[in-house]
This record gives C-alpha cells, sequence and structure tokens, in this order.
C-alpha cells in the first residue's frame, strides 16, 4: 500500500500536474478561439527552454526562474497568433488548426537549432526524496509540483469568476455572438487568453523538463494526454481541464500496478495509451466530458 | 560515371516522389474532397508497411509470418489494414467537429508506433524485418532493378490517380463536395454525411497503407527508426496544401515539387562542413514549416486550384 502510494500515486499526481496545466491552455483556447491546438505542447518545450537558459546565467532552482520561461513562451505565443493564426480567423478553424500543426514543427526546430537535439538537465546530482512520518518517501520536486498546481488552480479559479476578465472569457466562450453584441473587446480576451495559456504551458514545461530532462520532443510526447485531459474535462471548462489532467496522471501510473497479478496490470510501455483509450471512450460516450463542457 | 550516379540518383527521387504522390492523393481524398483533417499519415503508412512486409517475406522465426505470398496479395493486405484501421478511428470521431478526428489520428499514430516497437513477435520490434522482397527481382540484378522499380511505382500512382479521378467526378464525389461545402444542406437533401465521411477516411487510409507498401518493397527492410512520423505527415500535408487540394493532379504536382525542393536542399546542405550538417537539417524543417504558413495564408488554393466539373443539365 505505501509501495503504491509512494512509487505510483504520488509520480501520478505531479505528472498530471503537467497535464493539468497544459490542458487548461488547450481547453480555454478550444472555447474561446474554437481550435485544437497541436502546437501547445511545443509552446511548453519553449518556455522549458527559457527556464534552462536561465539558468545557465543564473544557478539558482529553477523554479525560481519560471519568469523568464514563461516571458518566453508568452512572447512566442503572442508572435504566433499574431503572424500565423491571426489571418486565418475568418475562415473555418480546421485551418487554423493546420496552422498550429506547422507551428508545433517551427517551434521544434528553433528548439533544436538553439538548444541542440539531446538531454539536457537543469540540475545534475542526485536529489533524495523526504521521508515523512517515517513511511512516505516523496521527492521534493513532485512535492513542489503539486502544490504549485493546486496554488494555481486556485488562483485560476478565482480570476474566471470574480475578475471582470476572467468572467468575460468565460462569456466569449459560452456564447461568442452574445458577448461580442455585449460590447466585449474580443481581441483583447483573446490576447489574454494567450497569456495564460502560455504562462501555464511554460511553468508546465519545466516541472516536465525538471522531472526527467529537457529535450525537443518533451512537449510532442505530452501532447495527447493533455488533449484527452481538456476533452475529459469539458472543452471550455478550464477547471474541469485541471481535474482531467489529474485523471489522466493517475491512471496512467496506475495501471501499471500489480493490481490483479504479480505483473503490471499494463506494461510500462504501453503507459501512454491510456490517455488515448480514455479519450477514445469519452468520445463515444460522453463528448461533453465529465464536467459538461460545450460540444464543438 | 558522374553522370550515371546522376541518373540514379534522380530514379531515386522520383521513386520516393511516387511514394509520396500515393500519399499525396490518399490525403486528398480525405482533406480535399471530404474536408477531414488526417494529423496520423505516418501511422497508417507504417502499418501498411509492416502489413505488406510480413505477407510477403519468407518464413521467420523473429517475427509473425513470414508468409511468402505474392507482393500484390501483400499490398492488399496493406491496404486492408490500414483501412481497418481507419475505420476503427473515424467510426468514433466522425460525428464530431474534425478538430477531435485531429487529435485522435495523432493518437492512433502513437498507439501503432507503440506496438511497432514493443511487440517484437509480431514485429520484431526496433530491429525490423528484413528481407522484404522486390518485385521482378529475378529479372533484373544491380542497379537497374531501380529502373523497373520506378516503373512499379508510377504504375501504382496512376491507377491511384485514375481511382482518385474516378471518385472525384463521380456522383459520390459530388456528394462528399457537397458535404465539404455545406454540411447542413447537404444533410437536408438527405444525405447521409457520417456514412460519406467514414468511406471518405476509409479509402484515404487504404491508399495511405499502399504508399507504406510501396516503400517498404522499395527499402526491402523495414524498422520504427527509419522515418520520422512528424516529418512524413508533415511533408505530405504541405504537399497538397501546395499543390492545390481537391485536385488529383495538383496533388502528385505537389507531391513532386517539395519532394524536388526538399532533396535538393539536402544535395546542398550535404556540402557544407559536417558541424553545419545537422543544424542544417532543422532549419530546412523550419523553412518547410513556414513554407506551408505562407501557402496557408496567400496561396491557399495551390499550384493547381480545384475545378469541378461541370454539370450537365440535360
Amino acid at each position: 500500500m505505501i509501495d503504491f502510494i509512494n512509487l505510483y500515486l504520488v509520480p501520478g499526481l505531479a505528472i498530471g500536474s503537467v497535464y493539468a496545466l497544459g490542458a487548461v491552455g488547450i481547453s480555454m483556447i478550444f472555447g474561446i478561439l474554437r481550435f485544437a491546438h497541436f502546437a501547445h505542447g511545443d509552446l511548453m518545450t519553449i518556455g522549458g527552454y527559457g527556464v534552462l537558459t536561465a539558468v545557465w546565467f543564473i544557478p539558482v532552482n529553477p523554479l525560481l526562474l519560471l519568469p523568464f520561461g514563461i516571458a518566453l513562451a508568452i512572447v512566442s505565443a503572442l508572435l504566433v497568433d499574431q503572424f500565423f493564426y491571426k489571418p486565418l480567423r475568418k475562415l473555418p478553424t480546421i485551418y487554423t488548426v493546420i496552422a498550429s500543426f506547422g507551428v508545433a514543427l517551427i517551434f521544434r526546430s528553433v528548439a533544436q537549432l538553439f538548444w541542440s537535439s539531446g538531454n539536457q538537465v537543469f540540475t545534475s546530482g542526485v536529489r533524495m526524496p523526504m521521508v515523512l512520518f517515517d513511511t512516505f518517501r516523496i521527492s521534493e520536486l513532485h512535492m513542489q509540483v503539486i502544490i504549485l498546481t493546486v496554488i494555481i488552480a486556485i488562483a485560476l479559479h478565482f480570476f474566471l469568476t470574480r475578475s471582470k476578465l476572467g468572467r468575460a472569457m468565460r462569456a466569449v466562450s459560452d456564447e461568442p455572438e452574445l458577448a461580442a453584441v455585449a460590447g466585449l473587446d474580443t481581441e483583447r480576451v483573446v490576447r489574454w487568453t494567450w497569456v495564460i495559456g502560455a504562462s501555464l504551458a511554460a511553468t508546465a514545461g519545466v516541472f516536465a523538463g525538471m522531472d526527467t530532462s529537457m529535450h525537443p520532443n518533451l512537449g510532442w510526447n505530452l501532447l495527447l494526454a493533455m488533449f484527452a485531459a481538456a476533452v475529459l474535462g469539458g472543452i471550455g471548462k478550464p477547471m474541469g481541464a485541471i481535474a482531467g489532467g489529474f485523471i489522466i496522471g493517475i491512471a496512467e501510473e496506475t495501471v501499471t500496478y500489480t493490481w490483479f497479478s504479480d505483473e503490471a496490470f499494463i506494461s510500462p510501455s504501453y503507459k501512454s495509451a491510456v490517455a488515448f483509450f480514455i479519450m477514445v471512450a469519452l468520445l463515444l460516450f460522453r463528448p461533453q466530458g465529465l464536467f459538461k463542457g460545450r460540444l464543438l | 560515371m558522374e553522370m550515371t550516379g546522376l541518373f540514379f540518383y534522380l530514379v531515386s527521387v522520383l521513386i520516393a516522389g511516387g511514394i509520396y504522390a500515393v500519399l499525396c492523393l490518399a490525403l486528398n481524398v480525405q482533406w480535399g474532397m471530404g474536408g477531414l483533417f488526417n494529423a496520423g499519415i505516418a501511422g497508417f503508412f507504417a502499418v501498411g508497411a509492416y502489413a505488406s512486409a510480413i505477407v510477403t517475406t519468407a518464413a521467420s522465426d523473429k517475427h509473425l509470418g513470414g508468409f511468402g505470398l505474392p507482393i500484390p496479395l501483400g499490398l492488399a493486405a496493406a491496404m486492408i489494414v490500414a483501412g481497418v484501421t481507419g475505420w476503427v478511428v473515424a467510426k468514433i470521431c466522425v460525428r464530431l467537429k474534425s478538430d477531435y478526428l485531429a487529435m485522435a489520428s495523432v493518437g492512433i499514430a502513437e498507439i501503432l508506433r507503440l506496438v511497432i516497437v514493443n511487440e517484437s513477435w509480431l514485429t520484431n520490434g526496433s530491429l525490423g524485418i528484413s528481407g522484404v522482397p522486390r518485385p521482378f527481382a529475378d529479372l533484373v540484378q544491380g542497379r537497374s532493378a531501380d529502373l523497373v522499380y520506378l516503373a512499379v511505382v508510377w504504375f501504382c500512382v496512376l491507377l491511384v490517380y485514375i481511382l482518385c479521378q474516378r471518385l472525384y467526378v463521380s456522383p459520390w464525389g459530388r456528394t462528399l463536395r457537397a458535404i465539404r461545402d455545406n454540411e447542413d444542406s447537404a444533410r437536408a437533401a438527405g444525405k447521409d454525411v457520417d456514412w460519406f465521411r467514414l468511406q471518405t477516411f476509409v479509402i484515404g487510409c487504404a491508399l495511405m497503407g499502399l504508399a507504406g507498401g510501396l516503400s517498404a518493397h522499395y527499402f526491402k527492410f523495414l524498422s520504427p527508426s527509419a522515418t520520422e512520423p512528424l516529418l512524413v505527415t508533415f511533408l505530405v500535408w504541405v504537399m497538397l496544401m501546395a499543390g492545390g487540394s481537391g485536385n488529383n493532379r495538383g496533388a502528385i504536382v505537389g507531391a513532386l515539387a517539395i519532394w524536388f525542393i526538399w532533396s535538393a536542399t539536402e544535395i546542398f546542405t550535404s556540402r557544407l562542413p559536417p558541424e553545419w550538417i545537422t543544424r542544417s537539417s532543422y532549419i530546412r524543417m523550419l523553412l518547410v514549416g513556414l513554407l506551408l504558413q505562407f501557402v496557408l495564408q496567400k496561396f491557399r488554393s495551390g499550384l493547381m486550384p480545384e475545378k469541378s466539373p461541370k454539370i450537365r443539365s440535360d
């Protein structure tokens, strides 16, 4: 049981935090701009490399340097939106999906060009896990990641329900025509969607890169799970996406537990297929997601 | 010597270009005619390659089969397996917004990759399948065998082109264009939109499987690391967009044009100093990404824009 918590549940929560933060952006962009953003994973990669570069110059805990990664991701997202997505906004959204697919490749080749295609680590050396009550052995990083994600989720919740901008975002997501008629500045809402989506993506990218290592495919490999999390939570429901991220993360890690016999229930090499099957099951039986998102 | 070397280089470019042309025609059925987004082209391609290889290789204890059957049967198997895979994906997603199909096609490509890498009883894992036969292998040996294969590939391109062209001008194709351009009115006219889309997706995937089979018989060896999946998928999209989506001839022209540019830049960059060679491949990818953005914004109808056939009103 202790092994289950230490080796499966907590890592599941940690990777779930990464999915959650990425899925929020995907869900908001899908809700407000109405397209599946295929470059979101690679936006995470860019944010991660931003922090990696900052660590080379200022050798402190990478989490303290998050603002550098966030800034780089925001600038990249806004530039890409301005030059590649905005000109296509009048067309059917599927053209923007294709464009974002291309942007994913652009981000990735930029990462390979400037930061090499190999694995790079933020800080070298072995970090000992913390031992709580003599039984729980949790790595310090996992602890920080989970706590930070919960704080971000709470802040996001208050932002979306209390602030004027947050309410405007939900209005555009729920009823774009009505929101426009009511005089909401749609372009401003779009801009802030990118700012929030990119910030959370960069944060998630740094978490993922610190947990393993930075490499140019880091974000792309996480994309499928984040899509699944966004669909699970219901498109256009940021809080649902956070819950979805945690569910997918825990599901991925715990299916490899020795549930029914001495062998792993599902071989760890098929871990990343779990998210896909959850997504397929949802699309078949409950395409609006667990939290009644919109079905586009 | 220099000239013959160049000649056979051109032959190899044309063979690969022909395989890309089949992929591009397949994507044109899905996207150009049906408006369906497929981001997992490489997955269906790989499935076709493995299916054809397993069916046609001589018996081996390293992977499933080989059954040593004739190559046309191998290609047929490639089309069937890829088509069935496509049917499963489309069945689930076709009634939803096309973005969901895009996500699911990325997912299925990833699952297929995992299966190919992990199930070594089936595919011999990362060691790959060797000894995939080539058609007419006993007729000609050596380098001129490539010439024979060039003819085989382009014969397939021709067959696929005729098929796609027949589909395009048929009432079936007309219904598809109606659905693509105005789904609601097609539905109001009594067309079963989901059923037509499902058929479109399956036909496209089967043709992608055929392309996979053709590449397996060309390289005679298959392994999971042979291609970078995202790059293949991406190149096919750029080819179709640049050539003119909706136009079968445009698909072939686009495939050849982009493939020539891609290969020509490879000749150029291979002459660079070694420390620049790896870098330049990223620059090439970056430029292809930018090319797609340019085509999407300024050049959407492509080199050969779609021309719908006239409707006779007699």
